[in-house]
């Protein structure tokens, strides 16, 4: 059928040209030059302290938005309480609010005339340009992944289960690690692999709070923008290509971990 | 109902507690600083730098662009996952794979990548460096999986029976499409197009690199209020950011809205 065969090429066309074009086309700039400028880029303490940056509010925004996620699927799902939709409403707000807005308002909070900045300042704890003010921005946006993932499987688990094993005298806590979450632990791996993936490559929230300071509060990202700028293309395409590769990674592990209807 | 499993009312109370704590410290906390610090400076000021040349053409240029890459999204994200599920061909899982790339790419690497390709260097010839057709397709690019990922499920729930009897009743292939494919799908390609639309239009990490410093050309609202924050001026980026703030609180409205249609059409 032609229409069928027209509308395939237009798919894989635009797919080619958004997605697959550029993406190769990464790989094969970085190594243009050969390896010795992508091992000198990858090997400056700089970079290495951008990634270390980066890794450290990640490894502390993933746990506690997982923990928040399942905490708040399992309220919205299973309980009943007045403001249930507010709540469910306010999860999915950073999906839609801007990351330099995110930015803004910490920035504002937290700044010397901000609500908390001048006393926090008086008491010399510093949380703008400094890592709190980041794991703060990189918490924000990722705080829906989570919730979203596990709720839908939530509703489809039903509590039917549950409720037998209350009859047979499992505690509270019995239900939840034997029950509960070994249901839902598909949904909290792939709410996990997403908001992972959001904290690693969060740019625009970061930009703003960090105050961008070299080898102290420089990210990931950050560095790639701070090489460009540089002119220096191919330090940017090596940490790109970094970034680039965790980021194929996290999409091999989306496939993988992707909750399935059959996989309840 | 039967005895609930998710507990009392104290562990309800605890639970729900404890996540409104953190919503509140994390989200809304630092939202309503924002709100405050451009209420502080008074109506006046704020329409001031809202309606300054410089901010009227980012924002008037945000929208415009947003909705471009809404409209591209829509016909060809829609396209793209009739595609991916009724069509067949070697290579196809591998393609929905890579669907979900955007949102595991760092926005400022999407930048970049799209300059390697499109950029001075363009192995293709095709420069679009520092010109607006550069923020389209970074724009392009980032929102690429919203409406293919909720147009996917719809489809595959959509039973080919009810097409395949509208065609033996002498239905042609136009009248099929738009009277039962297009307004089955209708709900999903909505939600994908203002999850796009919100992303769009406060987008920051894929354009900031590919756009340059050009003012009143392409410098879209979330460069702007990065830019006033670096120049020292908190109030001036407030006001744009509370443009762009109320955008989102109403596509999050139209989420909520569509949501609710949903089920409600589910349940009918």
């Amino acid at each position: 059928m032609p229409s069928r065969l027209g509308l395939r090429a237009a798919a894989l066309g635009y797919l080619l040209v958004i997605l697959l074009g550029p993406l190769a086309m990464i790989f094969y700039r970085t190594f243009e030059s050969g390896l010795h400028p992508v091992w000198q880029a990858l090997s400056d303490p700089l970079t290495v302290h951008a990634f270390e940056v980066t890794l450290e509010a990640t490894a502390i925004a993933v746990p506690l938005n997982t923990v928040f996620g399942v905490l708040c699927a399992l309220a919205i799902v299973r309980r009943r309480f007045r403001g249930k939709g507010i709540l469910n409403a306010f999860i999915d707000l950073p999906l839609a609010v801007s990351p330099v807005v995110v930015g803004l308002a910490l920035y504002l909070l937290y700044g010397r005339t901000g609500w908390f900045g001048g006393w926090l300042m008086n008491h010399g704890i510093h949380v703008l340009f400094a890592l709190p003010a980041i794991v703060l921005a990189t918490i924000f946006v990722s705080v829906p992944f989570v919730a979203r993932e596990v709720i839908p499987t939530l509703r489809e688990l039903g509590t039917e289960q549950e409720q037998a094993a209350a009859t047979l005298g499992a505690t509270r806590w019995q239900r939840f690690w034997r029950i509960t979450l070994p249901s839902i632990r598909w949904a909290v791996i792939y709410g996990v692999v997403l908001t992972t993936a959001r904290c690693l490559g969060e740019y625009g929230a970061v930009a703003i709070v960090s105050g961008r300071i070299e080898g102290v509060t420089q990210t990931a990202t950050l560095r790639v923008e701070e090489y460009w700028t540089n002119f220096d293309t191919a330090g940017a395409y090596a940490v790109s290509l970094v970034l680039a590769t965790i980021a194929v990674l996290v999409l091999v592990a989306m496939t993988v971990t992707r909750p399935r209807e059959d996989a309840l | 109902m039967p005895r609930s499993v998710g507990g009392g009312r104290a562990s309800t109370s605890v639970a729900v507690g404890a996540v409104t704590t953190f919503l509140l410290v994390v989200v809304v906390l630092p939202l309503a600083a924002l709100v405050w610090e451009s209420k502080q400076n008074g109506a006046h000021a704020f329409w001031q730098v809202v309606s300054s040349p410089e901010a009227v053409a980012a924002l008037k240029l945000t929208f415009a662009t947003a909705f471009i890459v809404v409209l591209v999204n829509a016909v060809l994200g829609t396209i793209t996952a009739w595609v991916l599920v009724r069509d067949d061909f070697r290579g196809k899982a591998l393609v929905n794979a890579f669907i979900d790339l955007p949102f595991a790419l760092p926005t400022i690497v999407a930048g970049i990548t799209l300059l390697a390709l499109y950029g001075p260097q363009s192995p293709v010839g095709i420069d679009v460096a520092f010109t607006r057709a550069a923020i389209v397709l970074a724009l392009c690019f980032v929102t690429l999986p919203f409406v293919i990922r909720t147009v996917q499920p719809v489809l595959h729930e959509l039973d080919v029976e009810m097409e395949e009897a509208a065609r033996s009743l002498g239905a042609g292939r136009l009248a099929v499409l738009r009277r039962i494919v297009l307004p089955n799908l209708l709900p999903g390609i909505l939600s994908g197009v203002v999850l796009a639309l919100a992303r769009a239009l406060g987008e920051i990490g894929s354009v900031v690199l590919i756009t340059g410093d050009r003012p009143f050309h392409t410098e879209v609202a979330s460069v702007l209020v990065m830019l006033r924050v670096e120049d020292g001026d908190p109030a001036g980026a407030a006001a744009v950011a509370i443009v762009l703030l109320a955008a989102a609180f109403v596509l999050l409205l139209a989420i909520g809205g569509l949501r609710f249609w949903v089920t409600r059409h589910e349940r009918a």
